[in-house]
């Protein structure tokens, strides 16, 4: 049987987690291909929407990563991210998601390791968690 | 003398005058009415009946009076504005008074989150002192809230509640004076272990001469276990209990802890009948009404006085 | 403002049960101001009975439309063209709007996403606290400001009751006092003298008393 491979969409702010996105590649580290960067200004400026078109267009997990909390280069942009996560996270469950599939993490621009680390852990574990189960009633509907 | 209360003429006589209490039961059980009434008969001038206690249902306040009425007691109908609207108020006072029930207390209600239909709603068509005025003008004007005439009006002698302890301090004397100005008869408080913030409450009352403008008869409850002592002094709102008290019932083994309490409660008497403006006790032994008779004798209140 | 909160999303998911096609409309006042039924709000709840509806192998498309009011029959008109498109109707606004636009499309079914809670203003950011209860009768210039009827446990009138402690409600301690407040803010105006005059029985006429109210501007006819 194929290994599941989620797909994972990673909203990263330009200050902090892109750079350490961008510092993973430059020193070579390995983090899994199912990591999709999307670069932000600012971790703040991901609304809920974002988090559930990306999962509604088929993400299986959604990672929102933000500067290390007091360091948010606009200040608190990164306090009301996760806010705004926590907020959606019992819209999740009334869905029918799993909440643990949207995760809030921080980093410095320095830290290319945590990135890489975050990046394949998260992927790990929403392969355990399997597929967003929304596709399995996409594929029913497609075939019927 | 405004009505043929006993309490009244009890107050105006200048003695000391005594009152119990008595909640009815969750379900239609006359017998428990009647054995609790029988425990407080000859100790007692008048029996309060609560209404709804906790807003929790119990068997009305008018039916349970009915009962006292019947063996002779004399309730003090007590109404809560919670559950009922003004026709319904005004309907059980004259129904009321037509069975003989001639004394009565106006009280908002504890809220209904703290009973069993939580889920209920709020009635308050009028509040505590609206009632007061209400029944006030029934007697003396004659006349319902509504305005129309009454024919026969209900000759209630009318009491409330008083709060000593109840946030803000400051407010409390205020308080009692806005019940008088409503045309409140006599007020019966919370009842009382913070003997010297009652002390200080009945200060600012005597200066306002409140205390020769109604009738003031301060609240007493006997504490069966420290337990007790400690539920209401952290979980009932509006109670004040002393920590030295807490301490005096805690430092007695259990078995002797409900002596105790009767003994706090004697001296507690002793003490208030010397402040000047109290003109009786209202004893809340509430489902421990057989010490009654021990309190009221061993504070030299009994027999009470043939009016 | 009126405010509301929207439904739990099984509830809204049972109304439109059999449903292919929605419009999900959206109101730009209220409950935008207390972000339950504006366009932000309208975009997620697409997306979650989308989701939810993917889920269950069931296609539901969502339309979404956000007027300035529901309240006005001048802006519900702009529905007109997608009526005939849809089989139902989910409408974000509050009660007032949701019974306007079933008023005007009779043959539409039109359901609730939120239940409209009370009238109230806002604390601070994401707070926001009931106010008003429509009495009809205001009598804030008697209580410095503070209302007894909306904020009173038991809407008392010559308030503190018994239960009040440390300034606040005996039902929570998360619930302020209303009369401690008004007692506060009279000390503040000076009219401390005023505590005791007592507010005789209100007339409820005015108010929830006598039925469904109306007002009539004849000059605006």
């Amino acid at each position: 049987m194929e290994q599941f491979e989620p797909t994972i969409v990673a909203f990263c702010c330009h200050y902090c987690a892109y750079t350490a996105a961008d510092m993973a590649g430059s020193m070579r580290l390995e983090y899994p291909a199912n990591v999709k960067v999307i670069r932000v200004p600012c971790s703040g400026k991901v609304d809920a929407i974002h988090i559930m078109k990306a999962l509604e267009k088929g993400a299986d997990g959604v990672l929102v990563a933000g500067c290390l909390e007091g360091d948010c280069h606009f200040k608190t942009g990164n306090v009301k991210a996760l806010q705004r996560v926590t907020y959606l996270r019992p819209l999740l469950e009334e869905i029918g998601i799993e909440p643990e599939r949207v995760q809030m993490v921080n980093m410095s621009a320095g830290m290319g390791n945590r990135f890489a680390q975050i990046s394949t852990e998260f992927t790990e574990k929403i392969r355990e968690l399997g597929p967003n189960p929304i596709k399995a009633g996409v594929s029913r509907l497609a075939a019927s | 003398m405004k009505t043929e209360s006993v309490l009244e003429k009890v107050l105006a006589s200048g003695e000391l005058a005594v009152t119990g209490e008595c909640g009815p039961p969750r379900g239609a059980l006359p017998d428990v009415v009647k054995e609790k009434a029988a425990l407080l008969k000859g100790y007692v001038d008048a029996v309060n009946v609560t209404d709804n206690q906790t807003a929790m249902v119990r068997m009305s306040s008018f039916a349970a009076s009915l009962f006292l009425r019947q063996m002779d007691l004399h309730p003090v109908f007590q109404m809560v504005t919670r559950d009922r609207n003004r026709l319904a108020m005004q309907s059980d006072i004259i129904g009321a008074y037509s069975h003989g029930i001639n004394t009565m207390l106006c009280l908002s209600g504890d809220h209904p989150k703290f009973g069993d239909h939580a889920m209920a709603a709020n009635v308050h068509d009028l509040d505590s002192l609206q009632l007061i005025q209400t029944v006030r003008g029934m007697r003396d004007e004659g006349c319902f809230q509504g305005g129309a005439e009454i024919k026969n009006p209900p000759k209630m002698f009318i009491g409330a509640a008083a709060n000593p302890f109840a946030d803000p301090f400051e407010l409390r004397v205020s308080r009692l004076a806005k019940k008088v100005k409503a045309g409140v008869d006599f007020v019966q408080t919370q009842c009382i272990y913070n003997i010297d913030k009652f002390e200080t409450w009945m200060e600012g009352v005597r200066e306002r001469g409140l205390h020769e403008q109604v009738y003031i008869m301060a609240g007493i409850t006997p504490m069966k276990s420290a337990g007790m002592a400690r539920y209401m002094k952290n979980k009932v709102p509006g109670m004040d209990v002393p920590d030295e008290l807490v301490k005096r019932m805690a430092g007695v083994p259990k078995d002797k802890q409900a002596q105790e309490g009767i003994d706090i409660c004697v001296e507690s008497i002793e003490r208030l009948r010397q402040i000047e403006g109290v003109s009786g006790f209202h004893i809340m032994a509430i489902e421990w009404e057989e010490k009654v008779p021990e309190i009221v004798k061993r504070a030299g209140l009994h027999p009470r006085p043939k009016v | 403002m009126i405010t509301a909160e929207r439904k739990p999303l099984d509830e809204i998911l049972e109304s439109i049960d059999g449903c292919s096609r929605i419009l999900l409309v959206g109101c730009n006042e209220c409950v935008t101001v207390c972000a339950a039924g504006g366009r932000k709000e309208v975009a997620l709840l697409a997306s979650a009975l989308q989701m939810a509806s993917m889920k269950k192998g069931q296609a539901l498309d969502v339309r979404e439309i956000t007027l300035e009011r529901q309240c006005d029959p001048e802006y519900i008109e702009e529905l007109t063209p997608h009526i005939d498109q849809v089989d139902a109707v989910v409408s974000m606004a509050c009660g007032c709007g949701v019974q306007e636009v079933a008023r005007r499309f009779k043959k539409t079914f039109v359901y609730p996403a939120v239940n409209t809670k009370f009238m109230g203003a806002s604390e601070g950011p994401g707070i926001w606290a009931e106010r008003c209860q429509g009495c009809g009768d205001c009598l804030l210039g008697l209580t410095g400001g503070i209302c007894p009827i909306a904020r009173c446990a038991k809407r008392l009138m010559n308030g503190p009751c018994g239960g009040s402690t440390n300034g606040k409600c005996e039902i929570s301690d998360e619930v302020d006092c209303a009369w401690h407040l008004i007692w506060e803010r009279m000390k503040e105006l000076g009219i401390e003298d005023r505590y005791e005059d007592v507010i005789s029985a209100k007339d409820w006429r005015t108010g929830r008393g006598s039925g469904p109210r109306k007002i009539l501007r004849g000059d605006l006819q």
